[in-house]
């Protein structure tokens, strides 16, 4: 009796002294780790939230930008790299006005998207229509898929 | 060296609409993110809504009750592989309970750049007369 008495006071079994945390981390986990998983989304978090896609010869990435002008937008591009940059400006507007609500915000963003594969600088379309800006940029050769015949 | 910093845009994930009435068409519903402020003559309402185009937007002001209803054009992907998936489309829902009363007949509304601004003018109020006391 004494000697089962003895092993089962927690600091003295022969584990780690860890142990009571691991079963604490484990027990939380199963408590919120069901409610992370249904909306789990890997985004990096930068403004603004892009949507890439892509087809046999070209990407297409897709963003909101609602209230952004063209000539505020910079898009530059490089070997696999597409650099968004530019700023999103509310109008004031006139003095005496009683804000009831505000939810817009307004500021500058920059965001950096890695391509998979190589693409053609000079074959990149911009557009920018009700505030959704679509920019199809062409694979470069290299990239493309290319059919391998099987001989038998 | 800017003399003003403009501070930076921070992510904001889009805001579904908390279960309203069931939809007959099958999607995503969201909460637009909404400025209202309100002068003397008039409150106005601006809404993101980016992917809207003006056939699609639905304004209707009932018994007090404002209404925006929007639906998205359709974005044409079939044939695309998903590489990176960060934000969903869906349509667009939110509505108000106005407490002023609103000048139905002079209600504009503006969608630009997915951007729609609302213009509600008040009822004028009688303008208040001077009234001068005779004597005698």
């Amino acid at each position: 009796m004494i000697y089962r008495r003895f092993l089962n006071v927690p600091t003295w079994r022969f584990r780690s002294p860890l142990d009571e945390l691991h079963r604490m981390r484990q027990q939380l986990e199963q408590m919120f780790g069901d409610s992370e998983t249904l909306h789990q989304r890997k985004s990096a978090g930068v403004f603004p939230l892009i949507n890439l896609t892509e087809d046999k010869d070209n990407y297409f990435i897709r963003a909101e930008l609602p209230g952004v002008n063209a000539d505020a937008l910079d898009i530059q591009v490089t070997v696999n790299n597409l650099a968004i940059s530019g700023e999103r400006k509310i109008a004031a507007e006139e003095e005496g006005a009683r804000y009831h609500r505000k939810e817009r915000e307004e500021g500058s963003f920059s965001r950096m998207i890695g391509l998979p594969g190589d693409i053609k600088p000079d074959k990149v379309d911009a557009k920018l229509q009700n505030g959704i800006l679509t920019v199809v940029i062409s694979k470069a050769e290299a990239a493309k898929p290319k059919q391998i015949t099987v001989t038998s | 060296m800017a003399d003003t910093q403009s501070k930076e845009l921070k992510v904001r994930e889009k805001q579904e609409v908390a279960s309203p009435a069931e939809q007959t068409t099958p999607g995503l519903v969201f909460t637009p993110a909404v400025d209202i402020f309100e002068t003397e003559k008039e409150i106005t309402l601006l809404a993101d809504i980016p992917g809207v185009k003006a056939d699609d937007l639905t304004i209707d002001l009932r018994d007090d009750t404002l209404t925006l209803a929007a639906d998205i054009a359709p974005v044409d992907d079939t044939n695309e592989d998903k590489v990176l998936v960060e934000y969903e489309t869906g349509r667009y829902y939110r509505q108000f309970t106005l407490g002023e009363l609103i000048n139905q007949e002079k209600i504009d509304a503006k969608l630009n750049d997915g951007v729609l601004r609302l213009s509600l003018p008040k009822v004028e109020k009688a303008t208040p007369k001077k009234i001068t006391v005779n004597t005698g």
